[in-house]
């Protein structure tokens, strides 16, 4: 019970520290991409870390959600909770399809035929005449809310994805904490028992990718929103790889890594080039000057540092190691 | 001469381009199956050392003057040690894991490797010329075909079949499939299991190089070649299952032969038909056209 109230408590800080930060200098349009990201992690998470089923190529639930919400605002007139609507049923469904295939098979195959089936979905957004090809979805306006609140405010909008990402994740907490949560860790952990036990695991899994994939399509429409346009980017499979290491730095199957994670990805990627001078100065060394081109290069070491040395993420190791942390984390 | 409205001449040389594809694929899904079979892990740079090797080949005729012959050897030797360094340093710490971290890591070995390039030579494309000998196309009488695109597909085949035949055909290959079957007791007849592991991965990986160099002058080479193609392998080796080696060759070969054919009459479906296959398969044949069923 005690856990459940620390918990509660840190969840609580970090909530307020998101309503107040726009006032502590925190650049709005900044911070929401960050919460869209986070919260694409945190629906990632719910499949590789509380299923165990790893997808690589959720970027095609994220990007096509983006497309369907910027093209049913743009084109369509549609205010944005329609448009963000639209978007989460549109990757609600893909995740349908691409789930009912890709759990015909286990393993690695299942992380090989999502990888190919988002690639497919790459190949149509390329072709379709509605995204724009190569220059994307440009120009998407915010619109108002329910058609009466305007959103052209950085910080009218800030609140509004705030409120989307917060109950995003308050629904993914909720899940992971339910008996069909249960279920999926019994799978994750040993799936031949949990068929013995009756379960049929195959609609568990499938409802699981089901769910994962809605939430990266809310968290993908969203995003939409907020920037105001969608390319192919997020639909490539490097957005897939970035999900997997988001999830993967701050912790798989921990409730706040997958956050903690975006938050450090992001901010590497946007900060790199600044790092990459400040450890040229600090060094002596000129060729950091370069590090700003080469995201590419740092993301993959990352993955190989992690990987090799560092498996439980930041969140985990945290956890594993800080005992004040280690009982505010138990599973409640 | 027409068929179906196409005519003749243009239906063989995509036949033939199929071919040189399907090439590709079966030699790159060949190495992904014997290196997972034996060490477990999905190689995902496969696509990135296929790049390497390549590029080598630019490379060494670029800045060394070395021929194509020269790098058609060279530069698979060079990415199997590559290979081998790559097995000793990272691989063999997560063997024991789950399959996704050998995925993961290798995913960051590609990215690494991609990125280098990438900052080196940006993502244009390097121009490559087939050697003098195999320049040119030879008559046949109802076509002309393009000599080096004969010697892609000849030269694979070769390598594809020597492969095969030493897997299952010889003493070193019966020791492999030992291994992949049952690696303790094979050790316990006195097979040093770590360094056959290590030299398969070297040379799965100089398969991929060898394909690499033989792309070099029909594909462009570029930092992001591997990319596309390491996904079509992927789906390549779902649709044929990484069982048999003889699958991995076979299916590879009539992707390619199909996605050239797609060319000709459907040329917007020609990125994706790949990828429609894997789902009729999957919904047919779940465990793949040569897969067992679990």
């Amino acid at each position: 019970m005690q856990q459940q109230t620390q918990q509660r408590v840190l969840y609580s800080l970090l909530l307020l520290a998101l309503i107040v930060a726009p006032f502590a200098g925190a650049y709005p349009v900044f911070v929401m991409k960050v919460l869209c990201f986070a919260l694409f992690a945190c629906a990632f998470n719910l499949l590789l870390g509380f299923t165990g089923l790893l997808s690589f190529g959720h970027a095609a639930f994220f990007g096509s959600a983006g497309y369907v919400t910027g093209y049913a605002i743009r084109n369509l007139g549609f205010t944005p909770e329609v448009g963000i609507l639209a978007g989460v049923i549109a990757g609600a469904v893909l995740g349908l399809v691409i789930g009912l295939l890709a759990i015909r098979r286990q393993g690695i195959y299942f992380a090989m035929i999502t990888l190919a089936l988002a690639q497919m979905l790459y190949f149509l957004c390329l072709q379709a005449p509605f995204t724009g090809g190569e220059d994307g979805l440009q120009g998407v306006p915010r619109g108002s809310l329910f058609g009466v609140l305007p959103l052209d405010s950085d910080l009218t909008l800030y609140y509004v994805v705030l409120a989307i990402c917060a109950l995003g994740f308050l629904l993914i907490m909720r899940i992971v904490h339910s008996p069909f949560g249960q279920v999926l860790k019994a799978i994750k952990e040993n799936e031949p028992r949990a068929i013995s036990l009756g379960y049929d695991v195959d609609r568990f899994k499938l409802l699981a990718f089901v769910l994962s994939a809605t939430l990266a399509a809310l968290a993908g429409s969203t995003k939409t929103v907020v920037l105001g346009f969608e390319t192919l980017t997020d639909v490539h499979w490097t957005m897939s790889g970035m999900v997997i290491l988001m999830t993967l730095v701050g912790g798989l199957g921990t409730m706040l890594g997958p956050v903690v994670g975006a938050v450090l990805i992001i901010v590497l990627e946007n900060k790199l080039g600044d790092i990459g001078n400040w450890l040229a100065t600090a060094t002596g060394v000129p060729w950091f000057q370069t590090l700003g081109e080469s995201v590419t290069i740092v993301i993959g070491a990352i993955f190989i540092i992690c990987v090799l040395a560092f498996r439980r993420g930041l969140v985990g190791e945290l956890t594993a190691r800080v005992p004040f942390f280690r009982t505010m984390s138990q599973p409640s | 001469m027409e068929l179906l409205g196409i005519p003749l001449p243009a239906l063989l040389s995509q036949l033939l381009l199929g071919l040189v594809n399907g090439s590709f694929y079966a030699m790159l899904s060949l190495g992904l199956a014997v290196i997972f079979g034996l060490l477990n892990v999905i190689n995902f740079a496969h696509g990135a050392l296929f790049m390497l090797g390549a590029m080598l080949a630019w490379m060494g005729g670029n800045y060394l003057g070395l021929n194509y012959w020269v790098m058609l050897i060279l530069a698979p030797v060079v990415v199997g040690i590559v290979g081998i360094v790559i097995e000793r340093t990272m691989l063999r710490w997560i063997y024991k894991l789950d399959h996704l971290y050998g995925l993961l890591l290798t995913f960051g070995i590609t990215l690494v490797l991609e990125g280098v390039f990438r900052s080196i030579y940006g993502v244009s494309g390097q121009p490559f010329d087939a050697p003098e000998a195999l320049s040119g196309a030879t008559n046949l009488g109802f076509m002309f075909m393009p000599n080096y695109r004969a010697w892609v597909v000849v030269a694979s085949l070769v390598v594809c079949f020597a492969t095969w035949f030493i897997i299952e055909k010889t003493k070193i290959g019966a020791y492999l499939r030992a291994g992949t079957e049952n690696p303790k007791l094979v050790e316990a007849f006195g097979v040093n299991v770590p360094l056959m592991i290590t030299l398969t991965y070297g040379f799965g990986v100089a398969l991929a190089a060898f394909a690499g160099v033989l792309a070099a002058p029909v594909i462009q080479i570029s930092p992001l070649m591997g990319q596309s193609m390491i996904i079509t392998v992927f789906a390549v080796v779902v649709i044929g299952g990484m069982g048999s080696i003889m699958g991995s060759i076979i299916t590879g070969l009539m992707l390619g032969v199909i996605e050239g054919f797609t060319k000709v009459f459907y040329p917007e479906a020609s990125a994706t038909v790949v990828f429609v296959i894997m789902v009729i398969v999957l919904l047919l044949r779940p465990a793949g056209l040569f897969g067992k069923q679990k």
